[in-house]
């Protein structure tokens, strides 16, 4: 086990850096940041001076060595754009943009699993058909539009949620957190509803799916044959068997809409990570697209692993295959 | 006489299917009295396994029990409510299956599994449901069982796996225990243990077993009865020797004479000839006539199942009791 996870960091390791080099040179090929950090209107030395300054007369390999021993000290340089550290700079959006995935992403799995399991157990029932057929919808309506529709019905019309912003905030482990506040509360419920419908729909389908083809294992039929209620059966013996494709899709959407919430936030003013990406993009702030980009890798390393672990949890086979 | 534990009469459970009625079991009757037990015998698609589901009310849509009664010890299970007959399934009755390696539920702990089949009838606490899993482990001869309690299926072989199997329905002592081909899976060898398990279970608890099989050997060697399945219906039933030594149906003596260890060495194995017939197109009459060596005009018309002493068949021209023409 101890193996395991030692193996595994030292992948996760080497990722990293690829992913360092990777966003580095992809970076360095677009545009010309000198133009973002000086007027046009200065003198000649004054730019060859300010390019001297950031290092970017140097060669590229160069600039990548230091670049790489400055993160390795925990440096991740300053924005052109804000003057602040990136480091402090994301981290002090990145709450913002957690807490409204992670309510996106659980209210998808508490609602569509379960919704998912009934689908798959009555196939023929009307309200398996409703569930169906809503999830397909979710699948193929684009979030924009949602999002728009969520906000001109229950902000415009009918006036019960705000449209956009976090609202207020209160302090959790020195961080500021909309769901601790009622108010704030209010304003995370159309953000993540929006989020969260299109991963309700794959959750739906993936756990009926499983439902069905489970259903028909002789695992229930001898559960039942030993008495056990059809709720028992449910929960016990289905969920169990059809977890570990449901947790893998749970990672992945979790990381990406972690890193990519950016139509959403951008539809409801959220002031999270996905807009700051999209704002330094545009800007051309290096420091801050190369920062974001490793920690987009880093958060999917992170979950993948945290995944493979639940994976360990759930079907023992797999562990004594690794011991 | 005691009264039988176990009646079934005239058990029809047909599927409906976007291609017609499947009429998987049609009109079977028998009836098995405390500890005695009855092999259930017949071919893939004979209807055995339906029978065994349909006795504990296991048939899923599109199938259901078209008409019929079951009675367990008196009472009446066909049209029973599924919550009644639930707390009838592992309690006075109970199943094992062919596969155990797909029975038990492969990502949870054997303990947790026997845990749950307890609680499903009232018995719960830590203790006592670990106490009861221990005890009936040890009884199918899983040893150490207190520490296997904590093991997954993978971790036993496949014969060690269908003992779990077995303990998990034998968790409330039964009354009637339907073993759906249980050997079927193993190795000869474990076969044999099994078998022989079995045979003593069955004495110790005085419960009734129908043991449903393709292989007449096996059956041979454990059932009191036999019962020869053939298209959904019955086509001969009688105590084990009578039945293997004189067999009325044709049928039967083609299963007897296909026994690989009836064979001459270095010949071929005899064979039914032609196949099971489709349960969507079955013919007027004898299902069997097709591929009946001794069929003539008379077979077009079902013949009734006719009872001679302790025997029945359902055949025009019984074997041993032909008329002199």
């Amino acid at each position: 086990m101890l193996g395991h996870v030692i193996e595994r960091v030292a992948q996760a390791l080497l990722v990293m850096l690829v992913m360092s080099m990777l966003v580095f040179t992809g970076v360095y090929a677009i545009g010309n940041p000198i133009d973002v950090l000086i007027g046009p209107d200065v003198s000649q030395q004054m730019r060859l001076d300010t390019i001297r300054a950031y290092g970017l007369d140097r060669p590229l390999w160069e600039q990548y060595v230091t670049f790489l021993t400055r993160i390795l000290q925990g440096d991740f340089g300053r924005s052109f754009v804000f003057g602040l550290p990136v480091l402090d700079l994301i981290l002090s959006r990145l709450p913002a943009t957690l807490e409204l995935t992670l309510m996106a992403v659980c209210g998808a799995a508490l609602i569509g699993v379960p919704a998912g399991i009934y689908a798959g157990y009555r196939p023929d029932g009307v309200l398996a058909k409703v569930i169906m057929a809503v999830s397909i919808l979710g699948f193929s309506v684009p979030t924009f539009w949602i999002g728009l529709v969520l906000i001109m019905t229950f902000a415009v019309e009918l006036q019960w949620l705000p449209a956009g912003g976090r609202g207020e905030t209160a302090t959790l482990l020195g961080v500021q957190w909309s769901f601790l506040t009622a108010n704030g509360l209010s304003h995370l419920l159309l953000p993540a509803l929006n989020l969260a419908f299109f991963k309700l729909a794959l959750l739906t389908r993936l756990a009926r799916a499983g439902t069905r083809e489970v259903m028909l294992t002789d695992t229930v039929k001898f559960a039942r044959a030993a008495g056990l209620s059809e709720w028992t059966v449910l929960r016990r013996h289905v969920l169990r068997l059809i977890a570990i494709p449901i947790v893998t899709v749970f990672g992945l959407e979790f990381a990406s809409t972690l890193a990519f919430a950016v139509v959403t936030e951008t539809i409801f003013s959220w002031p999270g990570i996905g807009k700051l990406i999209i704002d330094s993009i545009q800007s051309l702030d290096r420091p801050v697209m190369v920062a974001y980009l490793m920690l987009v890798a880093f958060v999917f390393i992170t979950i993948n692993f945290l995944v493979d672990l639940t994976y360990l949890a759930l079907d023992p086979r797999l562990r004594k295959a690794r011991a | 006489m005691t009264a039988p534990l176990l009646e079934v009469t005239d058990l029809a459970t047909h599927f409906h299917t976007r291609a017609g009625v499947v009429k998987a079991v049609d009109g079977v009757s028998f009836s098995l009295r405390k500890g005695e037990v009855m092999g259930l015998v017949g071919e893939s698609g004979s209807g055995k396994s339906v029978t065994g589901f349909s006795l504990l009310g296991l048939i899923d849509p599109p199938g259901r029990i078209a008409s019929g009664s079951v009675r367990l010890g008196g009472q009446e299970l066909v049209g029973m409510p599924g919550a009644h007959l639930r707390k009838l399934r592992g309690k006075r009755m109970a199943m094992v299956f062919q596969d155990p390696a797909t029975t038990l539920n492969p990502v949870i702990a054997i303990g947790a599994q026997m845990r749950m089949a307890l609680e499903a009838h009232g018995v719960t606490g830590t203790e006592q449901t670990r106490e009861r899993s221990v005890q009936v482990l040890t009884r199918v001869g899983i040893p150490d069982a207190a520490r296997r309690l904590e093991a997954y299926p993978h971790e036993f072989s496949g014969g060690m796996r269908q003992r779990v199997a077995i303990a998990i329905a034998l968790l409330h002592n039964p009354e009637l225990l339907i073993a759906d081909e249980p050997t079927t899976a193993l190795d000869v060898s474990i076969q044999a243990q099994i078998l022989a398990e079995m045979k003593s279970l069955v004495a110790e608890l005085g419960m009734a077993l129908i043991w449903i099989s393709h292989d007449l050997a096996t059956v041979s060697s454990l059932a009191d009865r036999i019962a020869v399945m053939y298209a959904g219906r019955i086509v001969e039933a009688g105590p084990t020797a009578a039945v293997l030594r004189n067999p009325r149906h044709h049928y039967t003596q083609g299963l007897l004479d296909s026994l690989p260890a009836r064979a001459e060495p270095g010949h071929d194995l005899v064979q039914i000839p032609g196949t099971t017939p489709s349960l969507l197109s079955l013919p007027p009459g004898c299902a069997f006539a097709p591929r009946c060596p001794r069929a003539d005009a008379a077979c077009g018309v079902m013949p009734e199942l006719l009872t001679e002493g302790a025997r029945q068949h359902r055949c025009w021209h019984p074997l041993g009791l032909e008329v002199a023409a």
